[in-house]
C-alpha cells in the first residue's frame, strides 16, 4: 500500500466526491442567510421554521407511518421468500423477488399507476403507496435473509427435525433466533428504502397524500431555500442512523444487496 | 403456519407451500400482473380524458408503436439516454476502481468501516443528493446543462460501481501478485496483466448496476438538466402524468424494458463467455 500513494490520493478524492456535496447541504442548513451562497453566521432558525410548517409535519408523519407499515409487511413476506428460496429452491420466486430490485424504478412506478387506476379503479393515496413500497422492499429483505441462511450449516435444521420438532417449533426455536439479525437488518433496510423513496411514490401517490421526499421535490422545483437544507439534513441523519444500525446487525448487508 | 405436532415425518410439503405462497402471490398480483397490463396497454387507445379508452370503443391497435417509430425524436432520445448511461458508467468506473482497490487491500478489520463510508452517503435521499448539486453548480453557472446531468448521474450511482468491484477485488489471491512480482513484473504490469483481467466480472456487474438505473432516470435530467437534456424516463413520466397519453407511455416503457433486458442479457452473456473460456 505504501508504495502506491497515488492509490490513496485517488481513493481520497473519491471519498471527498462522495461527502463534500452532502456536507455543503448540512453546512448551509445552519447558515443565517436565505441564500445558499456564502457563509453569514450560525443559526438554527431554519429548523425552527421547519417544525412550525404544518405541511412539512404532515408529510413527515405520512412518511413515518408508511415506512413503519410497509417495512413490517415487507419483512414478513421477504423473510418467507428468503427462507423459501434457500430451502426449497422454487423456480419462479427468485425471478419475482429480484426483478423489481434490478429494474429502473420508473417502470415499477408507472405499471403500478396503470394497475391501480385502470384495473382496480382505486383512488391513489396511502394504500397505493403502501402496496408499492412493500413490492420493492420484499426483494431486499429476501436477499439479506437468504444470504444469512446460506452461510449456515443445514444440519442443525435436520437435527431439530430428527429430535421431533414440528416445522413451526423448529422455526421458532432454531431458525428464527439464528436469522433474527438478518431480519432486523432487512426491516431497517426496507424502512430506509420506504422513507427515502421518491420515484415510485411520485407515480402512485396521487394528489392527496404527500411524503417527505415528495415535499422536498416540490420545494426544490420552486426555489432553493435553507429550509430544504434543514429538512434534508434531518432526513439524512435519520437514514444514516438506520443504515449504520442495519450494518451492525448484519455486516453482510454491506456486501450483498444493491 | 401451525402444523400438526406429529413428530418424525414433518409435513414438509405443507410448510413449503405456506411459506412460499404468500410472497409469490403478492408479487404476482402487484408486480407481474401490472407488468403484463403495461404491455397490453401499449396496444390500446388513449382515453378522452386521459388513461385508456374503453376496449369496446377504442379497440386494439399499433397506433402508439407507429407514432414512436415514425417520429425520429424518440429514437434520438433513446440514443441520447444510452449515451448518457454509457458515459456515466465509464466515469463511475474511473472513480470507483482506485477506491475499491484501496478498500480491498486494506487490513481486514478496516474494510467494513471503509465500505460503510461508501454506503452512508448513498443511503441519503436521491433528491438530497441532486439538491446538493443544485447548490454547488448554481453559482458556477453550470446548472441546467448536460455537464450538470452527468455530474448528478455519476454522483448518485457511484456506489453501485464501488460495491461489486470491491466484492470482486477482495477475493483475489495476493499470491498471484507476489508471483508476478517475483517474475519481474512492475506495478503497472501487475495491474494490467493480473488484477484488471481478474476483476472483469466485477466491472461487468458494476457497469450493469449503473447503466440500467441511469437509463430510466427522470429526476436528475428534470432537476439538473435543461429542456434539451431530457431522456427516455422524462418522456415516460410526461405521458403518464402530464399529457395523459397512457398507450404512448406504455409503449415507451416497453421500449425501455427491452433496452434494459438487452443490456442485462449482454452482461450475462459476457460473464458466461468468460467463465467458459479456458
Amino acid at each position: 500500500m505504501r508504495r502506491i500513494p497515488w492509490l490513496w490520493a485517488a481513493a481520497l478524492a473519491a471519498y471527498a466526491f462522495l461527502y463534500l456535496p452532502l456536507a455543503v447541504v448540512v453546512l448551509f442548513s445552519f447558515n443565517d442567510s436565505a441564500l445558499n451562497a456564502s457563509w453569514v453566521g450560525f443559526t438554527t432558525a431554519w429548523y425552527g421554521k421547519l417544525l412550525s410548517d404544518p405541511a412539512m409535519l404532515q408529510a413527515a408523519g405520512n412518511s413515518l407511518f408508511i415506512a413503519a407499515v410497509s417495512s413490517t409487511a415487507a419483512t414478513v413476506l421477504g423473510t418467507m421468500a428468503g427462507i423459501s428460496m434457500q430451502r426449497w429452491r422454487p423456480r419462479f420466486l427468485p425471478f419475482l423477488v429480484l426483478t423489481p430490485v434490478a429494474m429502473p424504478e420508473i417502470l415499477l412506478g408507472v405499471s403500478l399507476l396503470l394497475f391501480f387506476r385502470q384495473v382496480l379503479d382505486l383512488t391513489l393515496g396511502l394504500f397505493s403507496i403502501l402496496i408499492a413500497h412493500i413490492t420493492f422492499s420484499i426483494g431486499f429483505v429476501a436477499i439479506i435473509v437468504r444470504a444469512r441462511l446460506a452461510g449456515m450449516d443445514e444440519s442443525i435444521f435436520e437435527a431439530a427435525r430428527d429430535l421431533g420438532a414440528s416445522p413451526w417449533r423448529g422455526f421458532v426455536r432454531v431458525t428464527l433466533p439464528l436469522i433474527l439479525p438478518a431480519i432486523a437488518a432487512g426491516f431497517l433496510m426496507s424502512f430506509t428504502l420506504s422513507i427515502d423513496d421518491f420515484v415510485i411514490t411520485f407515480f402512485v401517490a396521487g394528489v392527496g397524500v404527500t411524503t417527505l421526499p415528495l415535499q422536498i421535490y416540490s420545494m426544490i422545483k420552486v426555489a432553493v431555500t435553507p429550509e430544504v437544507n434543514a429538512v434534508s439534513s434531518l432526513l439524512m441523519a435519520l437514514t444514516l442512523t438506520l443504515i449504520a444500525l442495519a450494518a451492525r446487525f448484519a455486516p453482510e448487508t454491506l456486501k450483498g444487496s444493491r | 403456519m401451525r402444523a400438526p405436532t406429529s413428530p418424525a415425518r414433518a409435513p414438509e410439503r405443507l410448510t413449503r407451500w405456506l411459506v412460499t405462497l404468500p410472497p409469490t402471490l403478492f408479487l404476482v398480483v402487484f408486480f407481474l400482473v401490472p407488468a403484463v397490463i403495461m404491455a397490453a396497454a401499449s396496444f390500446r387507445q388513449p382515453g378522452e380524458f386521459g388513461g385508456l379508452a374503453p376496449l369496446a370503443q377504442g379497440g386494439l391497435g399499433l397506433e402508439a408503436y407507429r407514432f414512436v417509430f415514425e417520429d425520429v425524436i424518440y429514437a434520438w432520445i433513446l440514443a441520447k439516454s444510452f449515451a448518457v448511461a454509457g458515459l456515466t458508467t465509464a466515469l463511475c468506473l474511473l472513480l470507483a476502481y482506485p477506491l475499491a482497490l484501496l478498500i480491498a487491500r486494506s487490513p481486514r478489520r478496516r474494510r467494513n468501516l471503509l465500505v460503510l463510508l461508501v454506503i452512508l452517503p448513498f443511503a441519503s435521499n436521491l433528491l438530497i443528493r441532486v439538491y446538493a448539486w443544485i447548490i454547488i453548480l448554481g453559482p458556477l453557472n453550470l446548472l441546467y446543462s448536460p455537464v450538470a446531468v452527468i455530474a448528478g448521474m455519476v454522483y448518485v450511482h457511484l456506489p453501485f460501481m464501488i460495491l461489486p468491484l470491491y466484492t470482486n477485488l477482495e477475493k483475489h489471491d495476493p499470491a498471484l501478485l507476489e508471483a508476478a512480482q517475483d517474475l519481474g513484473a512492475g506495478t503497472w504490469t501487475r495491474f494490467r496483466r493480473v488484477t484488471l483481467p481478474l476483476s472483469l466480472p466485477g466491472i461487468l456487474s458494476g457497469s450493469a448496476l449503473v447503466f440500467i438505473p441511469v437509463l430510466g432516470m427522470f429526476a436528475i435530467p428534470e432537476l439538473l438538466g435543461g429542456t434539451g437534456d431530457l431522456l427516455i424516463g422524462n418522456l415516460i413520466k410526461e405521458q403518464f402524468l402530464d399529457n395523459r397519453d397512457w398507450p404512448l407511455g406504455a409503449t415507451l416503457s416497453l421500449l425501455l424494458t427491452v433496452a434494459v433486458l438487452a443490456v442485462a442479457a449482454i452482461t450475462a452473456g459476457f460473464a458466461r463467455r468468460r467463465k467458459e473460456a479456458p
